[in-house]
């Protein structure tokens, strides 16, 4: 036990002090914020250049009433100046040409001719204008025909912009707010998460075995401590590390998060993101009674209602059942083969089912409860990836026991089948074992 | 006393029988040479004694009773093909292997800084062993194997990568740890170093014991009775009572120093040959040819196979 322990110390330390493991645990985090927070950033960024768009109508419907707004200005042109205009667009100081021709009322089409990209805001800035000046004035038709007073604001009062809470109900009546949204996307953190641990980590076991093997240090090391103890006091000792990286990770994760939840409800910035929201939102909805803002306010909410400790806990619990399982299973591998090129053939197997759960996770976050996500999340090659991506939405405890019960006991069987093939590998050199070979060496006396 | 023996040991892997009945002895505090051709079961039973594989048959003795897991931190093993972490510092790597073999962590700094001083190689302490060439990293395997201060020491080819200096320096340590009172196995090719260094030998081949006794009652036992002879005067050998007698070799006389290369066919012994000689001429020298325990080795193998 006790050598097992200095083992696992050293394959911990020379890990950890390792320069790839700082950066990567130190840059990770800030890669995932950046993911998620400079779209947002960007997106409540102005647009802040000065247009001046040339407007021929040829309906006589709009003229004069497309109003500038501080950016864009809108210039009435005749028609000779619009043919003229039409020919050299570039050369002149429009910055495009909006052109509605006699017949707009039939055809509903404008069109607009610029020498550059049109922004997509500005699009639908122009859309949305368009679009409501002819509501408008149909509104008005409407009004007139039928003569009933307050008929505008009696039809506005209609549109009534509503809200679904999705509410969770648990076992004893009690009722509580729940996120689908935030449960697929925590599900998909974490089970991806899971699947990035089990490779990363699990490789490493199996480099480290093959280092041992090519330097020839494991004939010394074995003439002091078992076989057994070696290849534990390794895998222990790099899934210490993956924990410290999980650990790290965390406490940097709640420190992004607790910035970005003072981020976000500051006043001009919420300002900001309003005005883009409203540029391209239909001009109808300046009314609605929600900013939204608030909608991404009400995501952080929701957050607080989700069970962290018992998601970290299973996230834990699982990536050390999956590690083990299939740390063991790497280390087996590293202990067979002479070369990393050799790896491919034993790998497959391994990799296989890590893919599969990653595709079924996939499914998993949408059906949580379906019977595919079921029967996954139970089987243990399975279960660490798919389980956790169901875990943010609840699952029921004896689902989650039975789930971790077997893939105790099947780490425990792994473990035991390919402590002999790594005991027996480590000291075979030379040719490539085969699978019967493998076979073959579980029966060795050791 | 014996330290460590093997009875009738066999292992079998997969197809291949690497030990059949194989048993040894050990004495305490002497070096037992063990033997034999490439892929003869050298190997296998070193791997037996340390424990990394275990027997199929037959039983294994330290100190008189069956030997037991615990009895690895009195085993020191140099393995033929060893290596140490390359990106490891030094003195970080020979502790940790040190404190695998049992010591704490103090005594095995305390026995590291009297090695290193010993081998001047205290400057090497904290750098990657990869920066050192590969004579440097048997220096530092030779001490992590001894640093536990076994009672069994088992050197694979230790002078392998070592330069005549460096093995000099190898071979002084390891009879001065045998004055000390370590036993040690040791395994080799090198002849020459087996009839310097051991006391006893055993020789494997094809998963047998093929021959086993004292270094020099071996070489004693494959002895010819010829002898080499060198003489003034006139000889003459061509009479029908020396040719009965003796089996002659070879025969140089270029007047001054003349030398005769003889077989005693008749008793074997010296006493008659120097008598049959002595009434003819004078005799400078006289030697019994001993075979060289290369001669043995390739003697013994051939007419094993």
């Amino acid at each position: 036990m006790n050598k097992i322990l200095l083992i696992l110390k050293r394959e911990y330390t020379t890990r950890v002090q390792k320069k790839s493991f700082i950066i990567l645990t130190l840059l990770m985090p800030v890669i995932m914020a950046a993911l998620m927070f400079l779209p947002a950033y960007f997106m409540s960024m102005n647009d802040e250049q000065q247009r001046t768009i040339a407007v021929y109508d040829g309906s006589s419907v709009f003229l004069g009433r497309l109003e500038s707004s501080n950016l864009t200005a809108y210039k009435f042109i005749p028609k000779d100046e619009y043919i003229a205009l039409k020919k050299d667009i570039k050369q002149s100081s429009y910055y495009a040409l909006l052109v509605i021709e006699p017949n707009f009322l039939t055809t509903k089409t404008v069109q607009i001719a610029s020498g550059s990209n049109i922004p997509w805001d500005l699009k639908s800035q122009i859309q949305n204008k368009i679009q409501s000046i002819l509501e408008k004035d149909k509104m008005a038709e409407v009004v007139r025909q039928t003569a009933i007073p307050d008929l505008e604001k009696k039809i506005e009062s209609t549109k009534t912009p509503i809200k679904l809470e999705t509410i969770k109900v648990g076992s004893n009546g009690d009722s509580q707010k729940s996120s689908t949204e935030i449960g697929m996307i925590l599900g998909y953190i974490f089970g991806f998460m899971i699947y990035m641990f089990i490779f990363l980590y699990g490789t490493m076991v199996m480099q480290g075995v093959m280092e041992e093997k090519q330097s020839r240090i494991v004939e010394v090391i074995i003439s002091s401590v078992k076989p057994f103890q070696l290849m534990m006091g390794k895998i222990i000792g790099i899934a210490l590390v993956g924990l410290t990286q999980f650990a790290l990770w965390v406490v940097l994760g709640i420190a992004i998060f607790g910035f970005s939840k003072n981020f976000y409800p500051d006043h001009s910035r919420k300002q900001q993101i309003q005005n883009v929201m409203e540029q391209k939102q239909d001009v109808v909805m300046q009314d609605s009674s929600e900013p939204p803002t608030d909608k991404i306010q009400e995501l952080i909410s929701m957050t607080d209602s989700v069970n962290f400790p018992l998601i970290i806990g299973c996230f834990i619990f699982f990536f050390l059942g999956g590690y083990l399982l299939y740390s063991s299973m790497f280390a087996a591998v590293g202990s067979a083969i002479d070369a990393q090129e050799d790896a491919q053939q034993f790998m497959l197997p391994i990799t296989l089912p890590i893919i599969l759960s990653i595709m079924v996770m996939m499914s998993a976050i949408k059906n949580p409860e379906g019977s595919m996500a079921f029967w996954f999340s139970m089987i243990p090659f399975t279960s660490p990836i798919v389980m956790m991506s169901r875990i943010p939405f609840g699952v029921p405890a004896w689902q989650l026991i039975l789930s971790m019960s077997l893939l105790v006991a099947t780490f425990i069987g792994m473990v035991w089948v390919t402590a002999r093939i790594y005991r027996t590998g480590i000291l075979m050199y030379g040719k490539k074992p085969s699978w019967r070979e493998l076979g073959k060496w579980l029966t060795y006396k050791s | 006393m014996e330290l460590f023996s093997a009875n009738d040991v066999s292992k079998t892997y997969a197809s291949q029988q690497a030990l059949t009945n194989v048993s040894i002895s050990v004495e305490q505090g002497t070096i037992f040479g063990l033997l034999g051709p490439n892929g003869a079961g050298k190997t296998t039973l070193i791997r037996i004694i340390n424990q990394i594989t275990a027997p199929d048959s037959g039983s294994v003795y330290f100190e008189g009773r069956p030997l037991k897991s615990s009895d690895i931190s009195q085993i020191g093993y140099l393995p033929e093909e060893r290596g140490l972490y390359k990106k490891m510092k030094v003195g970080e790597q020979a502790l940790y292997l040190g404190q695998l073999k049992g010591l704490s962590r103090h005594d095995a700094m305390k026995e590291l800084k009297m090695w290193f001083e010993k081998f001047e190689i205290t400057a090497w302490w904290d750098k990657k062993v990869m920066e050192l060439s590969k004579g440097m990293q048997q220096k530092v395997q030779f001490i992590c194997t001894v640093l536990h201060k076994p009672r069994l020491l088992i050197f694979d080819e230790p002078f392998s990568g070592f330069d005549p200096i460096n093995a000099e320096l190898i071979t002084q340590e390891i009879l001065r740890l045998k004055s000390e009172g370590a036993t040690i196995i040791f395994s080799t090719h090198n002849m020459e170093s087996v009839e310097q260094l051991c006391d006893h030998i055993a020789l494997i081949d094809k998963s047998k014991k093929i021959l086993d006794g004292p270094t020099t009652q071996i070489r004693e036992n494959f002895k010819t009775n010829t002898f080499d002879i060198s003489y003034r005067g006139a000889l003459n050998i061509e009479d029908s009572y020396f040719v009965s007698k003796y089996k002659i070799l070879s025969h140089e006389q270029n007047g001054h120093g003349n030398k005769l290369h003889v077989q005693n066919l008749h008793d074997g012994t010296s006493q008659q040959l120097i008598k049959d000689l002595v009434n003819q001429v004078e005799i400078i020298s006289f030697n019994e040819v001993i075979p060289s325990m290369n001669e043995v080795f390739i003697k013994v193998v051939k007419q094993n196979s």
